[in-house]
């Protein structure tokens, strides 16, 4: 798909929410070139009001995290290391053995999951947030009534409350997988605008076999530290949303185990019904013995 | 422009140093918030989101607690025939789970007008879900119950329908008290059931203390209230008991850098005093018979070790160190 213009998948009108096609994002920050235009055309299309300008002071990144109002976030990762076959060169004065400094800059685009198992979807009490035909993960807005529980049931910390006096503030939003473009033929405007196509929009599982060879091609050309983010193996089963990430996980803010924490609810419910149990037979026996 | 600020301070001394010696020592500019990351995960940021809950989530865990447990007090209290006890109870219930609870929690959402959407599904799956309908049971059983035991106590409607008034108010009494033990306990499974480190690590013990917490403020508060008890005084010596040992299995079962919230910071005062208060010290008031004083203790632990979980876990999910180490367990 890279390289392919006009002709990827990433420009094509299609027919997935009609066809009930399950599709997804693959996040390539090794083509990544940190120009944050999906960053403004997801705010441009969904109407995302701004969430403060601060000079945060961490390399070229000023939006922080992923949030209420901020649904793509590019990453700049500054990190002492090579990058593939990049040679950075001596950094201090020459002939100085001592000043090889290697050195790399990554960017890349974070972004909602959509994962298999949802931790906001489950949690959600309102039966706001669904799953969309094409697997995505989406909050219907007028449904939410801003309780925050998928805020703390989310393993990527990327839903979030959106606060005052921010327009429709109190309820939860994330990304949309721009679910009102799909409905309509249109890829997601994050996808649309990438001028690199390191974000790619397509059927899930021609992304995983693009990812896949992605991986491979980089490994074979020196980027040994090359590899997929898409936690299959974990209660989360999998990302729709999927990246490939150079070095590990931790660096980008991404959990290398997230569980679903539903997986917790076995444990806590037993520990509930035993107090519950405990509480009602301690009490009739204050009354039978101490009355 | 200059500023005072240190990072742009040790900016200068960098110029200067470069302009004296033509070199910077040391790996490049390592200033505050400099180009290498020197911080956990991401420059330090949250990799799960911190709870967005604000000061009436801890006092519903408090009022839903009190109100819960009030509920079997009732039941134990009308099946051995205290029925003043029971009224008492059945107020405390009434108020603090019809009244203050759906109150507090309808204050917290972001939206408070959509309140009623909590219950246009039932999700087991969802710790939430489930305590938005405990609650609604509750309420639905715990004023029918005070209605039916007052006209019964008063003796409002002589014959058959006051006998008929007296199994309804049983019957609601006893379904309130099932769905009050639920009420006082669900909301350790609300915290324990999350991706907060400090909260999943602790889900056995979570329900527990809230559960058992609420059994000892009820009792505190109903001694406080005038019911000068036995029995409330053996449930306020096994709720003081039962918290003094989680005080304990608290410190044995650390878990490092993954649930430092709970040991370390303002968050962690607020658990060991909380925990202090309504555990070892309650006991120790009630053993040298200061009730009031015990009562009042635990009431105040209780109250403040809710404030104090909610606290953990905005520490705990703000700190991607913590979510990183959890993965071990």
């Amino acid at each position: 798909m890279i390289g392919e213009g006009i002709q990827s998948t990433n420009q094509r009108k299609h027919s997935y929410v009609q066809d009930r096609v399950e599709v997804g994002f693959f996040t390539d920050p090794s083509v990544c070139i940190g120009c944050k235009a999906c960053e403004v055309a997801c705010k441009e299309w969904n109407e995302v009001p701004d969430d403060g300008f601060i000079w945060s002071g961490n390399s070229y990144d000023n939006t922080g995290h992923l949030g209420a109002s901020t649904w793509r976030h590019v990453m700049f990762l500054e990190q002492d290391r090579q990058k593939g076959n990049q040679v950075t060169g001596p950094m201090g004065l020459p002939g100085d053995p001592q000043s090889e400094d290697p050195f790399r800059w990554v960017f890349l685009s974070d972004v909602c999951k959509h994962c298999e198992e949802a931790g906001c979807l489950e949690a959600c009490p309102t039966g706001s947030i669904v799953r969309t035909e094409v697997g995505s993960v989406l909050v219907q807005n007028d449904v939410c009534n801003g309780c925050g529980y998928c805020v703390v049931s989310c393993p990527f910390g990327v839903i979030d409350r959106r606060p005052e006096p921010l327009h429709d503030a109190g309820g939860a939003f994330k990304c949309t997988f721009c679910y009102d473009r799909q409905k309509s033929g249109l890829v997601p405007a994050c996808a649309k605008v990438c001028p690199t196509e390191s974000i790619v929009f397509g059927r899930l599982d021609d992304l995983r076999a693009l990812g896949a060879k992605r991986v491979q091609q980089l490994q074979q050309s020196g980027y040994s530290d090359a590899q997929l983010y898409d936690p299959t193996e974990t209660s989360v089963r999998g990302i729709h949303a999927f990246f490939l990430i150079l070095g590990e996980p931790e660096a980008y803010g991404l959990p290398p185990k997230p569980q679903i924490p539903t997986i917790y609810l076995k444990s806590a419910w037993t520990s509930a019904f035993a107090t519950a149990i405990a509480s009602i037979i301690v009490t009739l026996v204050a009354f039978a013995f101490f009355s | 422009m200059t500023s005072n600020s240190p990072s742009e301070k040790r900016l200068e001394e960098l110029r200067e140093q470069a302009w004296k010696e033509g070199v910077v020592p040391g790996k490049g500019v390592d200033v505050a918030g400099g180009p290498i990351p020197r911080k956990a995960g991401y420059y330090g940021q949250p990799v799960v989101k911190p709870p967005v809950w604000t000061w009436q989530v801890p006092l519903y865990f408090f009022m839903g607690g009190i109100a819960g447990m009030s509920a079997v007090i009732a039941s134990g209290a009308i099946i051995f025939h205290h029925v003043d006890l029971a009224r008492g109870a059945m107020w405390l219930a009434a108020i603090a789970g019809a009244v203050l609870s759906p109150v507090l929690l309808i204050m917290d959402l972001g939206r408070p007008r959509l309140f009623l959407n909590m219950l246009r599904v039932f999700k087991h799956r969802s710790a939430m879900s489930m305590g938005a309908w405990i609650l609604s049971a509750f309420g639905a059983c715990a004023v029918p119950g005070l209605i039916a035991l007052e006209l019964h106590a008063h003796q409002v409607f002589p014959g058959t329908f006051g006998q008929l008034l007296r199994i309804a108010a049983g019957t609601f009494i006893f379904a309130s008290a099932i769905f009050g033990t639920l009420l006082a306990t669900y909301t350790g499974v609300l915290l324990g059931a999350t991706a907060i480190p400090a909260w999943f690590l602790h889900r056995t013990l979570l329900p527990i203390h809230f559960g058992t917490a609420g059994l000892g403020s009820a009792a505190a508060l109903l001694e406080l209230l005038g019911h000068r008890m036995a029995a409330l005084n053996f449930l306020g010596y096994y709720a003081a008991a039962v918290e003094s040992a989680l005080l304990i299995w608290l410190s044995v079962d650390k878990h490092g850098v993954a649930d430092r919230a709970i040991h370390e910071h303002g968050s962690g005062w607020l658990i060991r005093i909380g925990e202090i208060l309504n555990g070892p010290l309650a006991l120790v008031l009630r053993f040298f018979s200061f009730v009031p004083f015990a009562g009042l203790s635990f009431l105040i632990g209780a109250l403040i070790s809710r404030v104090g979980w909610i606290a953990v876990g905005k520490v705990s999910g703000s700190d991607p160190e913590s979510v990183f180490a959890a993965e071990r367990y």
